[in-house]
């Protein structure tokens, strides 16, 4: 099931708000967000569905992603080295497309980390603790909605408020919109010439 | 911090610019491309009216997706033939060179680069697949990227990138016989954890890697993304040489010598210094195999499956689920642990040497009864070297089947898959749950000369203790 579309991430970004979801456990690989055999595909459109399709599976209906109180969820609540294994962005878009626009937890693979930053998608940090103690609070009331506050660095609620941390250079570019990647780097291409003429491999040494 | 290491040299050359936000932008020097995480680089390219900035520094192949048995066109998989289609109208399009079916240099994309001679010292490699560690082998900085990250390469040929901090992982005396590579890294993995490299790029050194095969020293720094770190390097030296020496795209003799100097001059100096070291004895290393359902989760042949209390608190409930899902209980001798599907490739050992390896053990003897076992060379030049030495021979006679290179069952994204709750011995790199293509599957890895032995024998075997 996916959410009616809510618009991609795109410039400048200084919150996130919507409703939480939790999906509790440790070392959450990329293999379980989106199973490799949906990497089949020429176009990300489709994989929203497909988000933990073997755990939704395996839970048969009672997996947070297939419950209606949960659709239109966009913000993740998860543990510890959230993201781990494949550096395919598929795991990420496939996030994405199910709806989801932030994410908060105890830490993250690199490459997710960097995968989610190239979308637009911000991963805010709080102690396992602090982490527990917001899963409980986001399960209590599905319906309630979180704002992820990138100035001020807060989750909350409107009553409760944690204070969250985002990796320094992400957090600039989120707040920038310097995320967007592409353009930064094309728009130096001089200094890119500069760079190949002094590369000896380039020139036969 | 880290300085005068290979990884900050190799980094400063590359430095394009710094930029807003605390990244630097990385020149990037080879760039490889697969069909799986290129369509939608290539889409988004074209929505922004870009051309590919250096398609001549860029090369392509198809792997993830190719049967093993039959390569015929089109597809019986219809997603697998658009894929595949897809990336041959784009390397057309832009002037990008395919290695594609039948064309002699196709394969998995982390055995082809090298190979091929594009892979050399002082270069940086990216490529849209988390294995890319794998040309770290030759005193590259070698790293995986997302699509997003594809798109930046095709539009820029170069990355936002922030510097990595660099742990040594020193290796003492050598590593005893039947014991390799895959076997050294499983024990790092297992030691330092599969997160332990998070912010790290790995400089594997010490006697014992100075005289590692380049095909050993690729598995080695194959598997460093499993342990959390991105990059994996070895520093170049005569054995990195010889290994290039004439191959197709290296360095021609004209200009050989000159190369070898610039190349020597890379290696980390004797008096760097690194953010970390490890250090490790090559000599006290068994045969290693995962039980469980990370890298993490090794242990060598000789050793029981942990029992929880031996275990860090924080690894525990992965432990936990693993028992559960692996059905193996703690405190379990790993041998003997009988398995029903064994697989002989991956770019982690599906070079030449990896089916030399495999090849001894299965020499004379023949598959257990019930044992489905297949051999997958890891290009098409390492399947005609193969069976120029007659090792298809030796498998199919020791009732192994001989596939056609692919990336194959590491990841199933193609054919090759378990069924149900089917375990393997595979000489990949990944057994997280369901990796190898059904839901509830089991994968136990190990070195391709184990993975030969498990099939033998039908169960999980010390290959040392086969005469």
């Amino acid at each position: 099931m996916t959410t009616e579309t809510i618009a991609f991430p795109q410039g400048p970004i200084g919150h996130v708000t919507g409703r939480g979801l939790v999906l509790r456990g440790d070392d959450i690989d990329t293999d379980r967000i989106i199973p490799a055999r949906f990497l089949k595909c020429v176009s990300f459109e489709a994989l929203g569905e497909q988000a933990f399709a073997d755990d939704r599976k395996e839970l048969a209906g009672a997996h947070p992603f297939d419950q209606e109180v949960h659709k239109g969820a966009s913000i993740l609540v998860v543990n510890d080295n959230f993201g781990c294994g494949s550096s395919r962005e598929h795991a990420p878009q496939a996030l994405m497309r199910w709806g989801i626009r932030a994410v908060i937890g105890v830490s993250y693979a690199e490459i997710f980390h960097g995968n989610c930053l190239a979308l637009g998608i911000p991963c805010a940090i709080a102690s396992a603790d602090e982490i527990h103690a917001l899963q409980d609070a986001v399960e209590a009331d599905p319906a309630a909605d979180w704002t992820l506050d990138l100035q001020a660095l807060t989750f909350s609620d409107g009553s409760t408020s944690q204070s969250i941390s985002v990796a320094s250079g992400a957090l600039d570019m989120l707040r920038t919109g310097q995320w967007d990647a592409t353009g930064q780097l094309v728009a130096r291409d001089a200094e890119l010439t500069r760079t190949m003429a002094a590369l000896p491999y380039l020139h036969g040494f | 911090m880290s300085s005068g290491t290979l990884y900050d040299k190799v980094w400063d050359l590359h430095c394009v610019a710094d930029l807003p936000g605390g990244a630097t932008q990385l020149f990037i020097g080879l760039h490889l491309i697969h069909e799986v995480t290129s369509p939608q680089a290539f889409a988004a390219l074209d929505d922004k009216g870009l051309p590919v900035r250096c398609p001549e520094r860029t090369v392509a192949t198809v792997d993830h997706i190719v049967p093993t048995i039959s390569q015929v066109r089109p597809f019986s998989d219809p997603l697998a033939e658009e894929m595949l289609s897809t990336l041959e109208r784009n390397c057309a399009r832009h002037g990008i060179t395919l290695n594609g079916l039948g064309s002699g240099r196709q394969g998995i994309v982390h055995v082809i680069a090298p190979e091929l001679g594009l892979t050399q010292p002082g270069m940086t490699v990216a490529c849209g697949d988390s294995h890319t560690s794998t040309h770290g082998a030759f005193g590259a900085i070698a790293f995986g990227i997302g699509t997003s990250q594809v798109r930046d390469v095709l539009a820029s040929q170069s990355l936002a990138m922030s510097k990595l901090k660099v742990r040594r992982i020193w290796v003492e005396n050598r590593l005893a016989d039947g014991v390799f590579a895959k076997d050294l890294i499983l024990h790092v993995i297992r030691t330092l954890g599969v997160k332990a490299g998070v912010g790290y790029a790995y400089e594997f050194a010490g006697p014992a890697i100075e005289v590692l095969s380049m095909e050993e020293r690729m598995t080695l720094c194959n598997m460093a993304i499993e342990g959390g770190a991105r990059c994996g390097y070895v520093n170049p030296d005569q054995i990195t040489f010889d290994y290039l020496q004439g191959r197709a795209e290296a360095p021609s003799a004209a200009i050989w010598d000159r190369a070898v100097a610039w190349w020597s001059s890379l290696a980390s100096d004797a008096d760097a210094s690194f953010d970390d070291e490890v250090r490790f004895d090559a000599a006290t290393i068994a045969p290693t195999v995962t039980w469980g359902i990370t890298p993490g989760q090794g242990i060598g042949v000789d050793e029981r499956v942990p029992i929880s209390d031996q275990l860090d608190p924080a690894d525990r409930p992965i432990a936990e689920e693993a028992y559960r899902y692996m059905d193996l209980a703690p405190g379990q001798p790993i041998e003997g642990v009988p398995v029903d599907v064994c697989f002989i490739g991956s770019c982690t050992n599906g070079r030449l040497s990896d089916l030399q390896a495999a090849a001894a053990v299965a020499r004379g003897r023949h598959v257990a009864e019930g044992i489905k076992a297949f051999v997958v060379p890891g290009s098409e030049q390492v399947a005609r070297a193969a069976i120029q030495e007659g090792l298809d021979q030796v498998f199919r006679e020791a009732g192994f089947e001989w596939r056609e290179p692919g990336c194959s069952m590491c990841l199933a994204m193609n054919p090759d898959r378990l069924e149900g709750s089917q375990i393997s011995a595979s000489s990949s790199n990944r057994n997280f749950k369901g990796r190898q293509g059904s839901a509830s599957g089991r994968t136990l890895l190990m070195s391709p000369a184990m993975v030969a032995a498990a099939a033998i024998a039908g169960r999980v075997s010390d290959v040392r203790q086969l005469s």
